[in-house]
């Protein structure tokens, strides 16, 4: 049988997710190579009620490790960092009226921004779910 | 002759409060807070903290849900009042039995070694609550003071003892509703117990030594408990409708009201001139200019000093300790933020810092740097919320 292209690319998309040290997460979807980059459920119980965050600007190129943002609890501010290299093509202005969404929904309508990502292979040194989880408890 | 005492309490305090605290002021950060509770001191409330399932921080050395302060008590003969306004800008010696004065420390320089509540019992008792994070400065401070005091001809009306009265507890019951619900537990009047006045209060068959005030802007209590009975004062305290609250909510309250926290807004490089503080030097003080220090701060007074403690709104994003305060579409550095939050009851970002003298105008427009950008901000007077306290 004669496989169509598009049902092909279509089903061998795969979305991974991957994890950072610094409470992050990047869904990533191999197709587009396209990272939405979210803070865990984790860092959001953490912080507490997170009142203000501050976003990178569409169109930046971004170097993995770069401060692109912060998010502010009434305590404390923290610094987001880019898990990967390459350009910001969305922001999620949502979180600008309803910050309340990272600790709402932090890996889902929460999402930070989303980042054209340069190298896949940077998304595959993160750390799967079962070894952030471990990272969490160590 | 009984021997004049001066007493310093290195004590705890720790807040309770009523209704005031939304949960938005009860957040933690962890993210950069090391809790290494192992290591910390504790105090006597440790273990009613952990069963009413506070997280607790690491503070001034304490494993702590909650504020800690040192607390002394000066007790001596006449010589205290002299003693203590040797030390301090203030007017002790017009001050009310039973009153307290917000104070500082100074050093040689005018510098504030610590910021102090003084309460006057008498002409020659004195009780003084000074900060836990401050305690060994304080303690040395005192003791080579009080040691040249003494061997001087000050002291030929008396000498001055100062009693450090470690493990006692301090507990702050504040908000709208402490009084109500300290009445309950009293037979004391305790709206003749007006803002800044204190008194040994009834509890539990217990006579507690308590003052009208707090670190909050709000009405409240601060109470004073033996070692023995720390523990069951809390848990009498800390019944429903009070919440324990921790350190985040009282460092929200403060900056809303306009308070310093010692190390971030104030320390010894700054006169309390400086520091917006200039109405706790006794008009009486400045013309005999007989305390430490008096002659960097008189000098302050007189010829304006070279930055000045102000309030800020900034847009946009909270600025914290150490954010640069620029003139307005420049680079030019003009001053520092020291504390700032966004203000859960306002709901805008409020700031503390030190601007150059002339800058210090209140509705003066500037910009404050956060993560690299300018935004605007403007000089606004302190408190940012209007203080209730008890004035009867």
């Amino acid at each position: 049988m004669r496989r169509h292209p598009l049902a092909f690319a279509q089903a061998r998309t795969i979305v991974t997710k991957r994890y950072t040290d610094d409470h992050e997460a990047v869904s990533f979807d191999d197709q587009t190579k396209i990272g939405t980059v979210m803070i865990t459920d984790y860092a959001q119980k953490s912080l507490g009620d997170v009142v203000f965050v501050e976003l990178p600007s569409e169109g930046a190129v971004v170097e993995k490790g770069d401060v692109i943002g912060a998010v502010e609890s009434v305590k404390a501010a923290s610094d987001i960092y880019s898990p990967v290299t390459g350009t910001v093509i969305a922001i999620n202005s949502e979180l600008d009226g309803s910050p309340s969404l990272l600790n709402k929904s932090p890996e889902d309508k929460g999402w930070l921004c989303k980042i054209e990502v340069k190298d896949p292979a940077e998304v595959e040194v993160l750390m799967t779910q079962e070894e952030y989880k471990a990272h969490c408890e160590s | 002759m009984p021997l004049p005492r001066v007493l310093s309490l290195a004590r705890g305090q720790s807040m309770l409060r009523t209704r005031l605290a939304p949960a938005t002021r009860q957040s933690w950060a962890a993210r950069g807070i090391a809790t290494h509770a192992t290591e910390l001191k504790r105090t006597a409330l440790y273990d009613f903290h952990v069963e009413n399932k506070a997280k607790m921080v690491p503070f001034a050395g304490y494993s702590m849900p909650l504020a800690y302060g040192d607390v002394g008590q000066v007790s001596t003969e006449k010589t205290a009042t002299a003693f203590l306004e040797w030390l301090t800008p203030s007017s002790l010696s017009a001050l009310e039995p039973y009153s307290s004065t917000l104070s500082v420390l100074l050093n040689e320089r005018g510098g504030i070694i610590d910021d102090t509540i003084i309460t006057k019992h008498a002409e020659d008792a004195f009780y003084v609550v000074t900060n836990a994070g401050r305690r060994d400065r304080d303690l040395s401070w005192f003791k080579e003071k009080l040691d040249e005091w003494n061997t001087s001809d000050q002291s030929s009306a008396g000498k001055v003892e100062h009693e450090i009265l470690d493990s006692w507890g301090l507990l702050a019951l504040q908000g709208p509703e402490a009084a109500a619900y300290l009445q309950g537990l009293t037979s004391f009047d305790l709206s003749e117990l007006t803002f800044g006045k204190s008194a040994f209060v009834p509890i539990e068959g217990i006579n507690l030594h308590v003052a009208r005030g707090g670190y909050t802007g709000e009405d409240g209590f601060e109470i004073s408990i033996p070692p023995a009975y720390t523990v069951r004062v809390a848990k009498l305290l800390s019944k429903p409708p009070v919440q324990l609250t921790g350190l985040g909510a009282r460092d929200s309250l403060r900056l809303e009201a306009g308070m310093c926290l010692y190390g971030e807004d104030l320390d010894e490089d700054t006169t309390p001139v400086e520091g917006a503080l200039s109405w706790v030097i006794g008009k009486d003080r400045r013309e005999k200019a007989d305390f430490i220090g008096a002659e960097g701060v008189l000098k302050h007074l007189k010829d304006g000093p070279p930055r000045r403690r102000v309030g800020l709104i900034v847009e946009g994003a909270p600025a914290r300790h150490g954010a640069k305060i620029l003139a307005p579409s420049t680079s030019d550095v003009i001053g520092h933020v020291t504390s700032g939050i966004p203000s859960p009851t306002l709901g805008k970002n409020i700031a503390m810092g030190y601007v150059q003298n002339g800058w210090h105008k209140k509705g003066t427009e500037v910009a404050v740097e956060v993560r690299g950008k300018a935004r605007p901000a403007l000089l606004t007077p302190m408190p940012f919320i209007k203080p209730r306290y008890w004035r009867g």
